[in-house]
């Protein structure tokens, strides 16, 4: 816009952003095909791009928020509020480990410490080797069988410091 | 010896079995049975409940379902060789399963077919006394049926056990031409799985309730809002739901009635205030899941703007049964106010954790020793979570109250969605207590102040008594920013994280002494502040 009209709004330009990958723009333009007249669209857009590509490219905000007529606030706004959607990729698999109460009864805070150690990270951080990202969880609905783990999406019961090291090596068998 | 038709093996599909090996297991038995010739047919069912039990395997014989379990692996050989598929004797054998005395005393209503059937089949679901609800109400004017919900005296199961019938009469008489059914299926609580439960091991009650909900408002589109923790429920509720439009429960002719009902599943995405229902119908219509004021209320002014009934999944669920039967058969269970049953959920430290449904009624006590045979550790139980993370921690003496909403409500305690959390004695009830405020301060939705930033204080003052640092003054201000928090917050959320904290204190609190956790100041959850020497000014307490 000139500096002449500046004051007369006649159209709401999206700010300029680097273009997204084509293999993010694909899957992010498949998202908004599928659901974009859905009611209530953001929720089921953004899992179904965080399923395609395992996070949310924050240069998807623009896209996603001009294609629904949304300001960019509104999708950031989503993004940073559900913590189970992440802006960057996470290793190759992501261990949820649960911190609740049912799980802490049957001794899920040594197991938290103990997994910190074994994979030496803190929650939501990637093993270097690129691996393994550790999130916590609040409750997956196994809990007469704590503590619970949930890798990918496979779900564990009564899991102790040697069963997880076992899951640890199933997760990277069963990729193979 | 292998008869014509061949033996029917039942092995659990449910998460909580899966999660103990029930794959593996399955797998396994139709290894074995194929190469010893032996004509098996395996029927992924829904879990009985008995969850300390699992993978349990049933055996069908002319004698009932012979139950083994827990099974792993390394035990099928022993069981083929024992001739299990004839309910041969074998260390793991239990009986049949209606027999094992966990299972006997309940009173199964909501939970009649889970574990029983297939999940994923309408035949056994029809056969098993499915869609008889549904067709009774098909034949019944909208209002009649409020009347019978109603008069069942069923109260929500989420936890705010809010007369069913009275939020769908006020639906069906708001004006509007949309409305919705909206069921809360994001069951945050820990100790809590039966909604998980019931939505694998028998989708179709829930889909069968959501239908009947929607003839008597005149609502045509339901959601399911399902917290995206539980990818083994979303994808029963999947094939459920394409089952169910294949079969003509749900589409533009139900059953052949010419009425219409659609139906859709939509993840949450990990935040725990979803399950507040006005936050949830945010989040539904693609926001912040962030608490409104209510009024209006979601009956009037729900999704969208549209008058919703949004009910439970444990709730929605009991209301087939409640057309089938009628309002009385399922009022005359329970006590006082609270009628009908409720699927009570024993977790944690448990020897026999599972799901027990049974009538109001029984105590406290019954439940963790004649049903959950005390502690898994073996120890005393010292302290008990009922309801959620936003449950009263209750002592032993408080064993002996019963199940039913007022009673609890009488102790400040709270019911709530029914899970009960067992503690041993090595529990150490001020990090119980801070861990209550770190939970609201990482799921609080930030709209309330005392909620957002009170919780936070929480944990700092909770460090300060632990660490001895003005005690006297540090608890006086505990208190009082619980009483901030429980008078200035909008919903469950802020309001109830006080009472963990609060029946923490009260009932334990030796263990605030000092001394006692010296692991309650250093935290690793990074919300920790630098220690202060002095108390927190009361100015810094919910004022924003």
């Amino acid at each position: 816009m000139s500096k002449a009209n500046r004051n007369i709004p006649l159209k709401v330009e999206p700010q300029r952003t680097p273009p997204l990958p084509p293999e993010q723009a694909a899957a992010v333009r498949a998202a908004l095909d599928l659901h974009r007249d859905a009611d209530g669209a953001l929720l089921p857009i953004l899992h179904s791009i965080q399923d395609a590509l395992g996070y949310i490219p924050k240069d998807a905000v623009p896209v996603i928020a001009h294609d629904l007529n949304q300001s960019r606030a509104e999708v950031h706004g989503m993004l940073s509020f559900y913590h189970y959607f992440r802006t960057h990729p996470s290793g190759r698999h992501i261990v949820y480990l649960c911190r609740a109460e049912a799980c802490q009864s049957m001794g899920a805070r040594e197991l938290e410490e103990q997994v910190k150690r074994r994979l030496g990270i803190d929650f939501h951080e990637t093993t270097a080797d690129g691996q393994f990202t550790l999130e916590p969880v609040y409750c997956l609905g196994n809990c007469a069988c704590a503590p619970s783990v949930l890798v990918d999406k496979t779900l564990h019961g009564r899991v102790d410091a040697e069963r997880f090291d076992a899951l640890l090596v199933e997760a990277q068998e069963a990729q193979e | 010896m292998i008869t014509a038709t061949g033996s029917t093996i039942y092995v659990s599909r449910d998460a909580s079995a899966q999660a103990v090996g029930a794959d593996r297991v399955a797998r396994a038995i139709s290894e074995h049975a194929a190469s010893s010739g032996a004509d098996v047919r395996i029927v992924r069912n829904g879990s009985r409940g008995m969850l300390w039990l699992e993978p349990l395997v049933e055996v069908v014989t002319p004698a009932g379902r012979i139950a083994y379990g827990p099974v792993q692996v390394k035990d099928i050989e022993g069981l083929f060789a024992a001739g299990f598929l004839h309910g041969g004797s074998h260390a793991l054998k239990l009986g049949t399963v209606e027999d094992i005395d966990y299972f006997r005393k309940q009173e199964r209503l909501t939970f009649a077919r889970v574990g029983v059937t297939d999940p994923l089949s309408l035949e056994d679901y029809r056969t098993h006394g499915g869609l008889r609800g549904l067709t009774n109400a098909l034949q019944m004017a909208p209002a009649d049926i409020v009347t019978v919900v109603t008069d069942s005296g069923l109260r929500g199961r989420g936890g705010a056990a809010f007369p069913a019938g009275i939020k769908w009469k006020t639906a069906l008489e708001a004006a509007g031409t949309r409305k919705y059914i909206v069921c809360n299926a994001d069951e945050g609580d820990s100790g809590t799985f039966s909604d998980r439960m019931l939505m694998e091991g028998d989708p179709f009650v829930l889909i069968e309730g959501m239908v009947i909900a929607g003839l008597a408002v005149g609502a045509t589109q339901g959601y399911i809002y399902l917290r995206c923790e539980y990818p083994h429920a979303h994808a029963a509720l999947k094939a459920a739901i394409a089952a169910a439009y294949a079969n003509r429960l749900l589409g533009d002719d139900i059953l052949g009635s010419g009425r219409s009902f659609e139906l859709d599943v939509r993840l949450g995405a990990g935040a725990y205030i979803c399950g507040e229902e006005t936050s949830l119908l945010d989040s539904l219509e693609g926001k912040r899941g962030q608490v409104r004021v209510k009024p209006p209320l979601p009956a009037i002014s729900g999704l969208f703007g549209k008058p919703t009934i949004i009910n439970n999944v444990i709730t929605l669920a009991s209301v087939p049964i409640i057309l089938d039967r009628g309002a009385a058969y399922y009022r005359d269970f329970g006590m006082g106010r609270s009628r009908g049953t409720l699927p009570l959920q024993l977790a944690g430290n448990i020897r026999h954790g599972g799901l027990v449904e049974k009538a109001f009624g029984l105590t406290l006590r019954e439940l963790l020793y004649d049903y959950g045979g005390g502690s898994a550790t073996g120890r005393p139980i010292r302290a008990v979570q009922v309801g959620g993370p936003l449950g009263a921690y209750l002592p032993e003496s408080q064993f002996d109250t019963p199940i039913d909403y007022e009673a609890f409500a009488a102790i400040r305690g709270m019911l709530g969605h029914g899970g009960i959390v067992a503690f041993d004695d090595t529990v150490d009830m001020a990090q119980q207590a801070r861990f209550a405020m770190e939970f609201c301060a990482i799921e609080s939705c930030g709209k309330c102040t005392p909620c957002r930033i009170g919780s936070t204080r929480g944990v700092e003052v909770i460090d300060h008594i632990v660490a001895n640092r003005s005690r006297g003054s540090n608890t006086t201000l505990l208190r009082d920013l619980c009483d901030t928090m429980i008078n200035g917050s909008l919903c469950a959320l802020g309001g109830l994280t006080p009472f963990p904290v609060l029946s923490a204190l009260e009932h334990f609190s030796e263990d605030f002494a000092p001394g006692r956790s010296p692991s309650a100041a250093e935290g690793t959850d990074g919300l920790e502040r630098p220690p202060r020497d002095a108390p927190l000014p009361l100015s810094a307490v919910g004022g924003g």
